[in-house]
């Protein structure tokens, strides 16, 4: 499409390339009354990325946004927008655009007067006006639907109509503010794939707040875990994932089997953990160096582990621990195994349904080993009370 | 349907007809009465079919002069309220600000208490300022308990709104007072002039508070009170009849407003696109792109 092109082309020009984070967060803390809500957060987003606040609701991460965008001003800390100061800037004065989770269209105007609003206001003249607006209603694939109102547009138009409002105004950084919570899943998978496709189209900073870990990873670039008003984690979606540092990270993103233990020798590459029922598991050192002679809880991904009949004998190298099968599932894709180790944890291994049956030999109740490489294998520092 | 359902709804029926007979049948009267061919100084039998009455309902200069007072003393304070009552109802939906329980509270407070009590300490608040009471002190009255009716009316309306909207309006680019006059407004003005209607009419048929604050200026209803007491002239079953009208009219008004304000926000504009859909987009039909 030659609109949206030219749309990119001239977003890339107007920006520049600069070497300097766009968005910063220095220090910034937020109290509502004798809620600490945003302790002392550091954050720095790239021109250009998709960037994810991934958090349970009242982890901070709407805040932190609404802080961004100038609804809420940091109680303490600074807010700087492409090396500009903006913390106590108001809203209208900040170039950057917020897509809000009830899309807050105006209902008293036409989709078109809707997209248009920004560019009014910038007193941008009438035939560029039109232009644009036309560009970026076909940009979000609605050009059709200019003269309705946003009533009587569906809920995945009218989010979509809200984009177009935003991006029309080609700002620093598209806020988005859980924007496909309020759709139904087959719709929401839709709009991530389209979301993700405008977002390489413009080429402007998208900051993405969502509790859905699913659509953090399949569209960010960079995740930020935020759990208790910090940001627990930040890295690619593999990182988070096959190298979480914290527990929270662990449990929010994906399944994670985590056995308490405590890190002992180093041996080259890999470390050795016992854990609190006295079996030897190994863990890439570099992972371990920062726990040394702590507790750590030692985790592994389900679909890492390899579940065997206890008898048969195990490859060298391996991590292993014994259990007993309590339950086995049939899932489709996959088959599902809930085994309770030696020590008493329950963990779930996850295999490939190959066969097309669940095999015999690891049926419920019988004793089994699980194996994985130790390679596969994250430490991470042990959280009070919490058993995996 | 059963019997006793039947019997049940004939007799809810006929109790709500009775009950609007019982509405209705003043208000029916005092228009039947402007046509009366009285003699007398009284106005209660029925004599005879005319329309006298009606060639010159201002035949008497005082009732002219009550009647042009009280259009203007409701138009004055329709404005006054409404303009009031608006900015109100926002600081109290929007802001946050030490004192805002009890002026929430304040405001409400002319609606509970008794027109008596209202009308004297008003009168006593006068007089002690050294205010002579007249056209402006009942101007100053009206406005003070039609005020509380505006808040409410146009405070429902905000509290209804998606107040993200109004953040939208700022996000975009729009200051405090842009977002106001082209968000904020449009959006509430169904409740705006649903207020400005209750303010009017609420302002016209005051008596007992305007009683206590008028001084010499007379009012419609102080006309007719003070003539009650020496025989009612036919002329005030005109006016009132007149007045009957016009508040329907306003009414009548106030509903087609409302519904005109529903249409824009819903209705389908029948017009072409302003641009055909582009081939890139091969279905234009709302199915295609729905999800």
């Amino acid at each position: 499409m030659v609109a949206n092109q030219s749309l990119t082309a001239d977003a890339v020009r107007e920006s520049g390339v600069g070497g300097e984070p766009d968005i910063r967060l220095e220090r910034v803390t937020k109290r509502f009354g004798d809620v600490l809500v945003i302790d002392d957060l550091d954050l720095e987003i790239e021109r250009g990325a998709f960037y994810a606040l991934l958090g349970p609701s009242g982890c901070g991460k709407t805040t932190t946004l609404r802080m961004i965008g100038g609804f809420e001003l940091p109680t303490a800390g600074r807010v700087l927008l492409g090396g500009t100061e903006v913390t106590n800037a108001p809203p209208h004065k900040r170039d950057v655009n917020t897509v809000f989770q009830s899309y807050a269209l105006f209902p008293h105007l036409t989709i078109e007067k809707n997209v248009a609003f920004g560019l009014e206001r910038k007193g941008v003249g009438k035939a560029e006006t039109r232009r644009r607006v036309a560009e970026a209603l076909e940009t979000v694939q609605l050009p059709h639907l200019a003269k309705r109102k946003p009533a009587q547009l569906s809920g995945g138009q009218q989010q979509r109509v809200a984009l177009a409002r935003a991006l029309v105004n080609r700002p620093r950084a598209l806020l988005l503010d859980e924007p496909l919570g309020a759709l139904d899943l087959r719709l929401r998978r839709q709009l991530q794939l389209e979301l993700k496709r405008i977002q390489q189209e413009v080429g402007i900073t998208f900051i993405h707040v969502t509790h859905d870990q699913e659509e953090a990873m399949s569209m960010a670039d960079t995740i930020a875990v935020m759990n208790r008003g910090r940001i627990e984690q930040a890295g690619t979606a593999t990182d988070l994932y096959e190298r979480p540092r914290t527990e929270f990270v662990a449990k929010f993103l994906g399944v994670s089997n985590l056995v308490r233990g405590t890190v002992g020798q180093a041996n080259g590459e890999l470390s050795a953990v016992t854990t609190h029922d006295g079996a030897t598991l190994h863990a890439p050192t570099n992972r371990c160096a920062e726990h040394a002679g702590g507790a750590v809880s030692v985790g592994v991904r389900p679909e890492k582990v390899k579940l065997t009949p206890a008898e048969q004998p195990t490859p060298d190298g391996a991590n292993v621990l014994r259990g007993q099968v309590v339950l086995s599932s049939f899932l489709g894709v996959s088959l599902q195994y809930v085994v309770r180790t030696a020590g008493g944890e329950e963990l779930i291994v996850l295999a490939q349904n190959a066969d097309g049956s669940l095999p015999e030999s690891l049926g419920a109740g019988r004793e089994v080993q699980l194996t994985w490489d130790p390679r596969h294998t994250f430490v991470v520092a042990a959280e009070d009370g919490a058993r995996a | 349907m059963r019997a006793s359902d039947r019997a049940r709804n004939w007799a809810l029926g006929i109790w709500s007809a009775a009950a609007l007979l019982f509405l209705f049948i003043p208000v029916f009267l005092i228009v039947l009465f402007s046509f009366n061919d009285n003699k007398g100084r009284f106005n209660f039998t029925w004599q005879g079919f005319t329309l006298d009455h009606w060639k010159e309902p201002f035949r008497d200069p005082d009732l002219a002069k009550a009647m042009e007072n009280s259009l203007l003393i409701a138009a004055v304070t329709t404005v006054a309220a409404v303009l009031l009552g608006t900015l109100l109802a926002v600081a109290l939906t929007r802001y946050r600000f030490r004192g805002q329980g009890a002026a929430g509270f304040f405001v409400f407070l002319p609606m509970a208490t008794p027109e008596v009590v209202l009308g004297a300490s008003l009168l006593a608040m006068f007089l002690v300022a050294g205010i002579d009471t007249g056209f402006w002190t009942i101007v100053i009255a009206h406005v003070m308990f039609t005020v509380s009716y505006v808040v409410v009316t146009v405070r429902a309306r905000l509290e209804g709104m998606d107040p993200y909207i109004e953040e939208a309006a700022q996000d975009l680019g729009a200051g405090v007072w842009t977002t106001f006059f082209k968000v904020t407004l449009p959006m509430i003005a169904p409740g705006v002039v649903a207020a400005a209607v209750l303010a009017a009419a609420i302002s016209i048929d005051d008596y007992v508070v305007t009683s206590f604050n008028a001084g010499q200026t007379q009012t419609f209803p102080l006309y007719i009170f003070g003539a009650t007491r020496q025989g009612v002239p036919p002329e005030v079953n005109v006016l009132g009849t007149m007045l009957l009208v016009g508040v329907l009219l306003l009414m009548g008004l106030n509903l087609a407003v409302q519904k005109a304000l529903a249409r824009r926000d819903r209705a389908v504009v029948e017009e072409p696109p302003s641009q055909p859909p582009t081939p890139a987009v091969p279905a234009a039909g709302p199915s295609a792109v729905a999800g």
